[in-house]
């Protein structure tokens, strides 16, 4: 008995202090990126290009780019020669609406909470069941994560279920692949009303890398109403956290 | 024998495919049963249409003592004699034949699909209007008073990704498990033809988002051999170094689950957080805990620099430090070993004839290691020697995984201490037309092959992957033969195979 408890001491204590502390991301983390058309060169369209899923759309040299889309890549970036288009460190990614995803210079419009009704169902506990509906494992491992002594979500309230019936919502990862559709249907339908959604990583938001493949669906809102958009290829888990904490009220 | 005429190639050494001989269906039959009962593997059996009424097999074999892998091709139109029955681990290549092609391997066994989809060849498939449903098929079943069945899936308990299992059950006693997949097909095979573009690398780094590093690895690889571009030695001991990451993160973390599954906590909770230590490397060096944007064609995406060598060095020693403390547990706890020990047990013969790799085989002591037999890159200088243990049970496929993660920590330690100088990328001149090449490397779970042939435009032509758990599935099920039910998550997480890069 004595050698987990030694084994214990070793590893120490490792939950970050999030969300009160600073959240320490490497160096070379890829996060919201920032858009600046003053400083695009007229006629120039070489992010637009560039980018593999058409994220980026410049008119009358204004850019956007949606976040919904964004691989984060940052072959646009690299490509670019003004610096008009800069990934920067920041990880706050989550929204409320698809239209908040779409960066075009303006401060972004984070993820507002649910409304009163709701937070007062959720707010302090939330029970989620997730449905991986094609996702590579990517945007599922980095969910799991929050579960680990790091992220320790039990502390908010959140908790993974193991059945729909047993859920208030879903999360969602993976662009909905044809052979997915019904089962992801299916739970939703089998989670009681009131329910959320949750489409994590850019697959689920937009169909991702897969956008437009004859075998997916373009992601979740193809098929059911989303409450919470988390993007990322696959998202950090701190944004997954962030997002969940922005929606339950407890992240202003 | 046979098998003279077929051509003889080294892991990635690319061809002209014409120079692939093309036998008639017998001689093509014989020689990929000869070659199995001599001890070779398929690593990949697949067909290409070669012309609107026929398709062309191609059987890779590998030959793992001599390092060698030998092709044959032979045309076909809708129906060959199969080759299951006379070499079971042809099995699944055949069902995917029939389901892609539309092409019947006549006295297959077990003919049933494997994704759920349409075929891709036009005209042949009258049924193109009827949707197909996944698991929609006859499974095997057992009768009898008290044999009942439990059906589980898509939708799964915990955060993992779909796929259907049916257990024939007598009592608590598993007679036989079936598993049935294709929910995360999304077609990757097929948005690879005519390739490469903006979107090929990204198709790769999500082919299975835990092996980002293996598959981006096995495709550069491949597209850099059939554009005969050479890569820097830098770039290459950079995705080494990244490709032992990857392991150790999905190692470590196996053995954190494994633990989790048995109730053993201690494990489960240090482990958990181990893992991500390890992913956290991985993005000191790209930014991205899965290592995206980092293997690139002709090189790597992110360059190493002192400063970032150093840390990673402390890094590196004190997980291992956290993780020996963490497995040691797991050995010294009579309870852990209890449930580890005899549960899911594989034999070697089994794991021959069925073609297992990676961990599975190489826990029941079959020792296979693309490092150690078919090096490409890197390991070509710089050789991990195979991890293997005896009793192909759960125990054993977790002590292998505690073994690698100590040799993978030695070589990114030695690979750190001797990067050579360079460059870290090449620009790569455009695939050359009408050509063939094999690309292998051993992922965290084990062998990832990809297959590659270009057009006469020098694009692709046809793509051919195979995930190490396209060969595992099979071995998880016969794990479970008179297994209790109630072990089924441990010997599943034992395996910890991959949906989507059997999906594709």
């Amino acid at each position: 008995m004595i050698k987990p408890l030694l084994a214990r001491l070793q590893q120490k204590h490792r939950t970050v202090s999030f969300p009160k502390g600073t959240p320490v991301l490497p160096e070379r983390f890829r996060g919201r990126p920032v858009v600046d058309s003053s400083k695009c060169a007229t006629g120039c369209k070489l992010c637009v290009d560039s980018c593999p899923i058409g994220a980026i759309k410049k008119e009358k040299n204004a850019l956007s780019i949606d976040l919904g889309k964004c691989l984060f890549c940052a072959q646009c970036e690299g490509n670019c020669s003004c610096g008009a288009i800069k990934f920067s460190r920041e990880y706050r990614l989550a929204a409320r609406t698809k239209k908040d995803l779409l960066l075009n210079g303006q401060e972004m419009k984070l993820a507002e909470a649910l409304d009163k009704r709701m937070k007062k169902l959720f707010g302090r506990s939330l029970k989620l069941r997730q449905v991986s509906a094609g996702g590579c494992n990517a945007c599922e491992a980095d969910t799991n994560v929050l579960g680990t002594v790091v992220y320790d979500l039990g502390r908010f309230g959140v908790q993974f279920v193991a059945s729909p019936r047993h859920a208030d919502g879903l999360l969602i990862t993976g662009p909905v692949t044809e052979n997915m559709k019904l089962a992801l249907e299916k739970t939703y339908d089998a989670v009681p009303d009131p329910k959320i959604t949750i489409a994590v990583g850019t697959c689920a938001i937009s169909g991702g890398p897969y956008i437009d493949l004859p075998r997916v669906n373009n992601g979740a809102d193809k098929i059911i109403p989303v409450d919470l958009y988390i993007p990322g290829c696959p998202p950090h888990p701190l944004t997954i956290l962030d997002g969940l904490l922005r929606l339950l009220g407890r992240i202003k | 024998m046979p098998a003279a005429n077929a051509i003889s190639l080294y892991n990635c050494q690319a061809v002209d495919t014409k120079r692939i001989p093309v036998a008639g269906i017998t001689e093509f039959r014989n020689f990929v049963i000869e070659a199995a009962k001599s001890g070779k593997r398929i690593v990949s059996l697949f067909a290409s249409p070669s012309s609107p009424q026929q398709v062309r097999l191609f059987a890779v074999l590998a030959d793992d003592n001599a390092g060698n892998l030998s092709v044959l091709s032979s045309d076909v139109s809708d129906k060959y004699p199969s080759l299951t029955p006379d070499c079971p681990q042809a099995h699944l290549f055949e069902r995917e034949i029939a389901e892609q092609w539309d092409v019947v391997p006549q006295g297959h066994p077990w003919l049933k699909p494997v994704r759920f989809h349409h075929s891709y060849s036009t005209g042949r498939d009258n049924k193109k209007e009827e949707p197909i449903l996944p698991s929609v098929m006859d499974f095997f079943k057992v009768e009898g008073e008290e044999i009942h069945e439990v059906a589980v899936g898509p939708v799964h308990a915990g955060i993992i990704e779909p796929g259907h299992f049916r257990f024939q059950c007598f009592g608590e006693n598993v007679l036989n498990l079936e598993i049935s997949l294709g929910y995360q097909h999304r077609g990757v095979e097929r948005a690879m033809i005519g390739g490469p573009d903006k979107r090929t690398l990204h198709y790769m780094e999500t082919l299975a988002g835990d092996t980002s590093i293996g598959h981006t690895t096995a495709y550069c690889q491949l597209a850099e051999s059939l554009s005969g571009s050479n890569v820097s030695p830098r770039a290459q001991s950079l995705r080494g170094i990244a490709l032992e990451l990857e392991r150790l993160a999905n190692h470590t973390g196996d053995l954190g689950a494994l633990a989790g599954d048995i109730g053993y906590l201690p494990t489960s909770s240090f482990c958990g957080r181990i893992r991500g230590d390890f992913l956290n490397m991985t993005a000191l060096i790209c930014g991205s805990r899965f290592g995206r944007g980092l293997v690139i064609p002709g090189g790597v995406g992110f360059d190493v620099n002192k400063q970032h060598s150093d840390t990673l060095t402390e890094k590196l020693a004190r997980a291992l430090k956290d993780v020996n403390v963490a497995a040691d547990l797991l050995w010294n706890t009579s309870s852990v070993l209890a449930r580890f020990e005899e549960t899911g047990v594989v034999q070697p013969e089994i794991c021959k004839e069925l073609g297992l790799v990676g961990i599975p085989a190489r826990a029941s002591g079959v020792e296979i290691d693309c490092r150690f037999n078919f090096p490409a890159g890197i390991y070509r200088f710089a050789q991990i020697p195979i991890s293997g243990w005896h009793t192909g049970d759960v125990f054993a496929r977790a002590y292998v995984r505690w073994l690698e993660v100590q040799r993978s920590i030695d070589f990114i330690n030695d690979q750190l201490n001797t990067l050579p100088e360079g460059q870290i990328k090449t620009n790569i001149k455009p695939a050359l037309p009408g050509k063939f090449c094999v690309s292998l490397v051993e992922g965290w779970r084990g062998e990832i092959c990809h297959v590659g042939l270009t057009g006469p435009d020098g694009r692709l032509s046809h793509y051919k992957i195979v995930d190490p758990s396209f060969h595992n599935w099979t071995g998880l099920a016969m794990a479970m033969r008179n297994q209790q039910i109630s072990d089924f998550p441990l010997c599943n997480k034992s395996f910890n195979l991959s949906y989507c890069g059997y999906d594709l």
